[in-house]
């Protein structure tokens, strides 16, 4: 195994990590500031997806389809959140599981209604499109690099936005005190609906740059929030640095796990069974990961002790 | 009272005669969430069949399975138990065929496959009345490694998910294959970041990739190879570029090598009609999913031709003759009820906006599959 593989193969995994902390952010923001379990998180990743491809393919620009997918998914957060989220912040985190779950069931069949069954096309726009050139004699596709630079720049303004802002004070007094800060008379409702919003802007962000190398299709968003979860309960629930922390460690755990271990059991056994035993384990590895934190640290990494 | 009586009973015999003149087909297929294009183009395939047979004695009844085994399972039993269908058909993925496709044919029901084909039910597992109408599991990969031998490959990196249907493909091709394995990969079911096989492909010293990632999977796949840079040729079964899916990854898939069954230019009057009829109907080009709905429709009417489904032998047998006309053109069933057929060659075109296939050779001809040994039938 040369050195540029692996160099390559760990920016693989902070790519992959970045791309599940734009996804997991909104997600813990809105558990940490609202208390509430959103499953329909994926559904909005998938709507900024695909208006993303729509408009771009309308268009035929992928900027214009990104800047659609930001404020598309963030004005289905607005809508979903007065509709129907509003209505569960005093129930039970059961009541919560079940309407966004029942919310997915509609934003996907929904989907399929407008843009019907099939995938829809979206590709990187033609200046990221190919390779470049990085030391070590790596080629890595543009559009990657970018996706690590996006997501990075989008950890660095949401750390700005909370610790310097007016808003950021307010999500963070609504984080450690509801009452509190109602009885202060800050407009705990809007202040609900403007963090939804911020959440589903980031999944829909995330589904349109990633929907540009993955694929756009109903359904495309449950896999990533299933990882999201295990990123947040890593980093410790409500905290956006321990979604940065918790997203790089998942990324680059799995990535170097499917990576390593199948070679890693091919120094002793048959190739055919090493890699069947290694991708196995492999696919295992993150949720070994969240058990291990889980035991040092049951509230994650950087959770709270409420 | 007595009037009461004959009534009913001339009603129970009306009944009665209704349901021998008739077939009432079950259909189960994925018709929501992310497998869905699948199921709907063989639903669409299936009716057009329907439709065009122009026949009033063909019941179907059409029920989701939401690609899940334990829905599946329940509308199996709710049609044969509540509905009284005859024949089923419809399910796409073979972990579904598996959990269905046994117990219905024990309960003396048909099964008539119009995708699955896990090894499993061709071999040992066969069973009368189970029939596959479109291929074993192992057929187009069987045929992609036979390509590479005629295209000269002798270092294959070969990678697919790992569940049955990925190790079976591997399995395919690798017993056709004659060269050397440059590296085996097993990925993740779902999987949808493909830059840590990618990097490995690179670094393998490859001359080249064969892969078996269906749907979702295969787009976001070749759009990461695309953009890679590594440019080694790319072969895969069809089920990774078939029409609904080669709309989305656009010029990334063009002169990619797949293997198929069909394909719309197979040229015979049976697949010209098919073509036509499902673009006007539909408004979209055929897939190889519909092909296989519209093959197994057709394959039920010629049997109801000749034979009444109550008298199941008869019915057996006229399945077995598979006398229609298929839009594959020469079509049998081999001992064990999978098809003996050609497997082609195809390459991934564009023809005006819209990306397609057309037919470069064949792969393997009059194949039938590695299991019949195994089958009792005979």
């Amino acid at each position: 195994m040369s050195l540029a593989l692996f160099a390559e193969q760990l920016l693989n995994g902070v790519q992959f990590g970045v791309m599940l902390f734009l996804m997991s952010a909104g997600l813990t923001l809105v558990f940490g500031v609202m208390g509430l379990i959103n499953l329909a998180h994926g559904s909005l990743y998938m709507v900024g997806g695909f208006l993303c491809a729509a408009v771009a393919a309308y268009t035929g620009s992928f900027v214009l389809g990104l800047m659609a997918a930001l404020t598309g998914a963030a004005a289905a957060g607005v809508l979903v959140e007065m509709l129907v989220i509003r209505r569960l912040y005093h129930r039970d985190h059961l009541d919560q599981v079940l309407a966004t779950f029942a919310l997915i069931l509609i934003f996907s069949e929904g989907t399929r209604w407008i843009f019907g069954s099939f995938p829809l096309f979206l590709d990187v726009p033609e200046i990221l499109s190919g390779p470049v050139s990085l030391p070590l004699g790596i080629q890595y596709p543009a559009y990657r690099l970018m996706i690590i630079v996006a997501g990075l720049a989008v950890a660095l303004g949401l750390y700005l936005l909370i610790t310097r802002t007016r808003l950021g004070i307010r999500i963070r007094a609504g984080e450690s005190d509801r009452e509190m800060i109602a009885a202060l008379g800050v407009d705990i409702a809007w202040l609900y609906t403007v963090v939804f919003a911020l959440g589903a802007a980031l999944a829909g962000f995330a589904g349109a740059l990633v929907g540009a190398i993955q694929s756009v299709q109903i359904g495309m968003g449950e896999p990533v929030l299933i990882l999201a979860f295990v990123v947040i309960v890593i980093g410790g629930i409500g905290s956006v640095k321990g979604a940065l922390i918790g997203a790089l460690l998942v990324g680059l755990t799995d990535t170097m796990g499917r990576f390593l271990l199948p070679q890693f059991f091919a120094t002793f056994m048959e190739n055919a069974s090493a890699t069947t035993i290694g991708s196995a384990l492999a696919s295992m590895l993150i949720y070994i990961l969240m058990a291990g934190v889980l035991i040092f640290k049951p509230q994650g990494l950087f959770g709270g002790t409420s | 009272m007595k009037i009461m009586k004959t009534l009913m009973a001339s009603a129970a015999m009306l009944l009665a005669t209704q349901a021998t003149a008739e077939v009432k087909v079950g259909m189960i297929t994925t018709l929501s969430g992310g497998g869905a294009g699948l199921g709907i183009d063989v639903r669409d395939g299936f009716m057009l069949a329907v439709e065009m047979a122009g026949r009033d004695d063909l019941e179907v009844v059409i029920e989701d399975d939401q690609r899940k085994p334990d829905i599946a399972v329940q509308l199996a039993d709710k049609m044969i138990q509540s509905e009284g269908v005859d024949i089923l058909t419809g399910i796409i993925w073979s972990n579904l065929a598996m959990a269905v496709v046994p117990s219905a044919t024990a309960q003396g029901k048909f099964y008539l496959s119009p995708n699955a084909g896990p090894s499993a039910l061709a071999g040992r597992g066969c069973h009368e009345n189970y029939f596959n109408v479109a291929w074993q599991n192992d057929n187009l990969h069987e045929a992609a490694g036979a390509y590479a031998n005629s295209a000269e490959y002798a270092n294959s990196f070969i990678l697919a998910p790992n569940y049955p249907a990925g190790q079976d493909a591997l399995t395919g091709y690798k017993r056709m294959y004659e060269g050397e394995l440059a590296g085996e990969l097993y990925t993740q079911l779902g999987q949808t970041d493909y830059a840590a096989e990618i990097a490995q492909i690179r670094a393998s010293g490859a001359d080249s990739v064969y892969f078996f990632l269906p749907g979702g999977m295969g787009i976001a796949f070749l759009k990461q190879y695309a953009a890679s840079g590594v440019d080694l040729p790319v072969v895969g079964p069809a089920f990774s570029f078939d029409q609904g899916i080669l709309q989305a990854v656009g010029d990334a898939a063009l002169g990619v090598v797949n293997t198929s069954q069909w394909n719309k230019d197979i040229d015979n009057a049976a697949n010209a009609a098919f073509v036509e009829a499902f673009e006007t109907e539909y408004g979209r080009l055929p897939s190889l999913y519909a092909s296989q709905g519209y093959d197994t429709a057709n394959l039920i009417l010629s049997a109801m031709d000749v034979a009444d489904v109550d008298d199941q032998d008869a019915f057996r047998a006229a399945l077995e003759a598979a006398d229609f006309a298929s839009v594959r053109g020469n079509f049998e069933f081999g001992s064990n009820h999978h098809p003996i057929q050609d497997i082609y060659v195809r390459e991934v075109i564009k023809e005006g906006d819209i990306y397609t296939n057309r037919i470069i050779g064949t792969g393997l001809e009059d194949r039938g599959d590695a299991y019949a040994a195994d089958c009792s039938l005979n």
